[in-house]
């Protein structure tokens, strides 16, 4: 147990610019789970590149120690063959193929020059008893969920004879269910022998499982802390993380709400003719001026469809119901329908389809309203750079400049830009989805104090979000959401993370 | 300023000057190998001439690739757009003020139906466009079959391929003999505004408190820019003047330009390209925009159609062969990217003529059919390979 499996000493890294890590020293025990943490940027991910020959042998300075002997990996597949399997947030498989061609995907069983399909069947059935998952093979990963996908993918490790383990945020796509799920799996495989390094913002999830967790911010190894010793607390590691202390993760409200209701939605119906299904059904909810309201429930009860429901149904599900804005029965038919109402939705994957990666950071937050800064359809690009710029310091933007391409800014900062491009537009209503997702403890009290800010100014937020503290600490009321359906509303004060649980999983 | 900091500004947009670069190297190569005849006025002249159909076929190329879309149809469209010109021209006797318009809108009409099935169902227009390339070219040969090739005697209709613009004082005048007076004096303005231009944008971001180039840069800039601007109008002036083929394509390339860079239509187009997505759920008509760029496609593919049939003064029964596959070229040449959202349409202009010039210059050298097909390709190939390696170092 005490015998060290990786030590990785005094790596250092440098990007044109930027020392991304700088005398960076990891030390991983055989046999524990170690979780690595710190804010976006502190040099995780860079980190992990190093180890698995992303960045080969001679890129970096110092040394890698796997099992006792220098290493000098110069791609993945060097690190692979020696016993180390990355998985990261995005998920390596190909939706199109099966779960046992997934899991034997690169080092396929052969019988002569063909693929040995059953051998290849009897070996994926076995990695997916160990990750004790039961499914059968057949089915295409396509038709799988996150979470049970991600169990596929380590399922897909443990065929290569895998020692040690890197999980990139691997739960920060799941529901509470898969997430216990996972942990408890990586519990039963590091009794099994396999070392695990775990990577994760969650610091409740990583107080729960880890052993031994190593703090990195700015490119350097803060600390390294022992569980068993009761090191490890939530206010510990957010001190360590940001090198200051968070009293309040949620900060306080001063403004008061009033009983205008600007957004009530009644018996909203909704049916998705491309996957044949009910995605909402009777759904009714309404939203008052100056108030936060968030919307729980286990990724897949039908938040995001609701959202994109309203904000004028891009998916082209048939919808009935009603939609009042500020008692005004509207039908909106496209997003310019709802912006024009003064609807805006921030989606939960900025990547996927929030942000034009590829546009700078002032092309990005203009997007949505570039009327208001064009006269008869010519864009006024001074303009344009002086309203990013002005919503760049009031966000407090991390961007050397707004001319910086989207696709170069940290999590946080990318999901401030997504915020910025709303609140161009003007909104009353604004719908964040997922607003912190995959961002660091310092942004994510960032986008809270705007979110307070705004409804102090009047704007209502409805904030969809499966991080349930997060859902208590920001929301004046909450609904909760299951298969389609509300099945509760709370008021914040009435609210516990327990009776929200049972309400999503009704 | 110093050496480096000139080879500084040079690397960090190595992407934009890259094909302005080699451009002129390839111009010069063609210029020592020929002895000079290559960068003559009357080949400089002729080798735009032949430029001016690809050209604008590029520039609707570069916008269809922005958006992640591409069209075959376009070649034969065009051959056989041109043939309806010839059509009405001589067998139903139409005024050419007729003809033109029509054309023009016949081809917005061709664009947007080859947009319906992309936009409305979602069909890829690579399927689409290529079920449109053998209808064009079946109604080509319908069009042509009872005639063969149609000859065109409009006198104004030739003249788009052929007719230079005219001059206000004659070329043998004893001022500057033998130059035609009007292109210097376009010449002249062309730069003027430009200088001009230049000089407000620059205010306009001092106005803002924008960082601005240093001065003496902005200088050399100016300079180097009217030296290549005179170079240009000093060697058209030398055989006819500017051609009005030459006109079309410049005023194309300005005006798609500026709706491409400075427009919020423009701005939807690249948005589109970008992540389109994210650009529906920012509001942005995807369809519409689809439906736009297809449109402006057919304009120019009819707009291209009729400069070559002017040019060839008659249709063909293969007019507009291969069109499509030349002016995807000139687009990738000119840096537009496969994945959407990338391209400049001026990128597009310096593409055809790259793809142009070593056309007229190894025709010029005689060199082999074949191996004039070899060496294409392979400035194709290490044009892409040149776009994605820079691009690789920018992030």
């Amino acid at each position: 147990m005490n015998t060290p499996i990786l030590e990785m000493k005094n790596i250092t890294k440098d990007f044109p610019g930027v020392k991304a890590l700088s005398d960076v020293s990891f030390e991983v025990r055989s046999g524990e789970i170690h979780c690595l943490v710190g804010e976006n940027g502190a040099g995780k991910s860079t980190l992990m590149k190093v180890l698995s020959g992303v960045y080969p042998y001679g890129d970096y300075s110092g040394d890698i120690l796997f099992e006792g002997k220098t290493q000098k990996f110069k791609s993945i597949a060097d690190s692979e063959r020696a016993g180390i399997a990355i998985i990261y947030q995005e998920l390596a498989l190909v939706p199109e193929l099966s779960v046992y061609e997934n899991i034997l995907l690169g080092h396929e069983i052969k019988r002569g020059p063909s693929v040995n399909w059953n051998e290849t069947i009897k070996k994926a059935n076995e990695m997916l008893k160990k990750v004790r998952l039961d499914i059968n093979p057949a089915s295409k990963v396509k038709d799988l969920g996150v979470g049970r996908q991600q169990l596929v993918e380590i399922a897909k490790a443990l065929s290569k004879d895998v020692k040690l383990l890197i999980l990139d945020e691997p739960t920060a796509a799941l529901n509470e269910d898969d997430c216990d799920n996972l942990l408890d799996l990586l519990r039963h495989l590091r009794d099994e022998g396999v070392t695990s390094v775990l990577i994760s913002h969650k610091l409740k999830e990583v107080i729960r499982i880890a052993d031994t967790v190593t703090v990195l911010r700015d490119g350097k190894t803060i600390c390294t802390l022992d569980a068993k010793r009761g090191e490890v607390s939530e206010q510990i590691l957010i001190k360590h993380m940001v090198g200051r202390e968070i009293n309040n993760i949620y900060p306080e409200r001063k403004g008061r709400k009033s009983d205008e209701v600007v957004l009530d939605v009644r018996d909203w119906n909704a049916y998705d003719p491309k996957l044949g299904r009910v995605v909402l059904k009777d759904v009714t909810f309404n939203l008052k001026k100056g108030e936060i309201v968030g919307f729980a429930g286990l990724m897949g009860s039908g938040r995001t469809e609701l959202a994109k429901s309203i904000f004028g149904n891009p998916d082209g599900y048939e919808i009935r119901g009603e939609l009042r804005i500020k008692d005004q029965v509207v039908h909106l038919r496209s997003p310019k329908d709802a912006i024009d109402a003064g609807i805006a939705y921030a989606t939960e994957d900025r990547k996927g389809n929030g942000l034009i990666l590829i546009q700078d950071v002032k092309q990005n937050i203009t997007l949505a309203n570039l009327h208001q800064i064009s006269r008869r359809g010519v864009v006024d690009v001074n303009a344009e750079v002086k309203t990013a710029t002005e919503y760049k310091e009031a966000l407090n933007i991390k961007t050397p400049s707004v001319e910086q391409q989207v696709v170069n800014l940290s999590g946080g900062n990318q999901q401030k830009v997504s915020v910025a491009k709303w609140l161009f537009v003007d909104p009353d209503v604004l719908i964040l989805d997922e607003p912190t997702r995959g961002i660091d403890v310092g942004a994510k009290f960032e986008i809270y104090t705007i979110m307070n800010r705004l409804v102090e100014q009047g704007m209502s937020i409805i904030m969809i979000s499966s991080e349930l503290s997060e859902v208590l600490g920001m929301s004046d009321r909450i609904y909760i959401v299951s298969s389609g359906r509300i099945t509760g509303e709370l008021p914040t004060v009435e609210a516990t993370q327990e009776k929200i649980m049972q309400l999503a999983t009704s | 300023m110093t050496i480096k900091d000139l080879q500084k500004a040079l690397r960090q947009n190595i992407r934009d000057y890259g094909m302005y670069i080699a451009l002129i190297i390839i111009m010069a190569i063609f210029t020592f190998l020929t002895k000079g005849i290559f960068i003559s006025s009357r080949n400089i002249a002729n080798l735009l001439n032949q430029t001016g159909y690809i050209a604008v076929l590029a520039v609707g190329m570069t916008l269809v690739i922005i958006i992640r879309h591409i069209d075959l149809s376009v070649g034969f469209l065009s051959g056989f757009l041109g043939a309806i010109a010839a059509v009405m021209l001589v067998n139903w006797h139409m005024s050419v003020w007729v003809t033109l318009p029509a054309v023009l809108v016949l081809g917005i009409l061709a664009g947007l139906l080859t947009a319906l099935p992309v936009a409305k169902l979602g069909i890829p227009s690579f399927v689409a466009s290529l079920a449109g390339w053998l209808i064009y070219r079946g109604a080509l040969l319908m069009v042509t079959s009872s005639t063969g090739t149609i000859v065109i005697p409009d006198k104004v209709f030739t003249a788009i391929g052929n007719g230079y613009i005219p001059d206000f004082m004659p070329a043998d005048s004893p001022f500057l003999p033998g130059l035609h007076k009007l292109t210097l004096l376009l010449g002249l303005f062309a730069i003027i505004w430009f200088i001009i231009s230049e000089i407000n944008a620059r205010k306009s971001k001092q106005a803002y408190n924008f960082e601005v180039p240093p001065s003496d840069m902005f200088v050399l800039k100016l300079i180097f820019m009217t030296i290549i601007l005179g170079l240009i109008t000093w060697v058209l002036a030398g055989y006819n003047g500017l051609s009005w083929t030459v006109v079309i394509m410049l005023v194309v390339v300005l005006v798609f330009d500026y709706i491409a860079k400075q427009t919020v239509v423009g701005r939807h187009i690249y948005a589109v390209g970008g992540n389109p997505e994210a650009a529906e759920l920012s509001g942005i008509s995807v369809k519409k925009v689809t439906f736009m760029v297809f449109g402006a496609m057919g304009f120019l593919t009819a707009l291209s159609g009729i400069l070559f049939a002017s040019r060839l003064q008659s249709a063909t029964p293969t007019g507009g062969t291969l069109f499509e596959l030349d002016c995807i070229a000139a687009a990738y040449i000119g840096g537009v990217s496969a994945a959407g959202g990338v391209g400049k349409i001026t990128g597009s202009l310096i593409g055809a003529l790259v793809y142009m010039s070593l056309m007229n210059g190894m025709n010029l050298l005689g060199t082999d059919i074949s191996l004039q097909y070899v060496i294409r390709g392979a400035v194709l190939a290490v044009a892409v390979i040149f776009d994605v390696t820079t691009r690789k170092v920018r992030r």
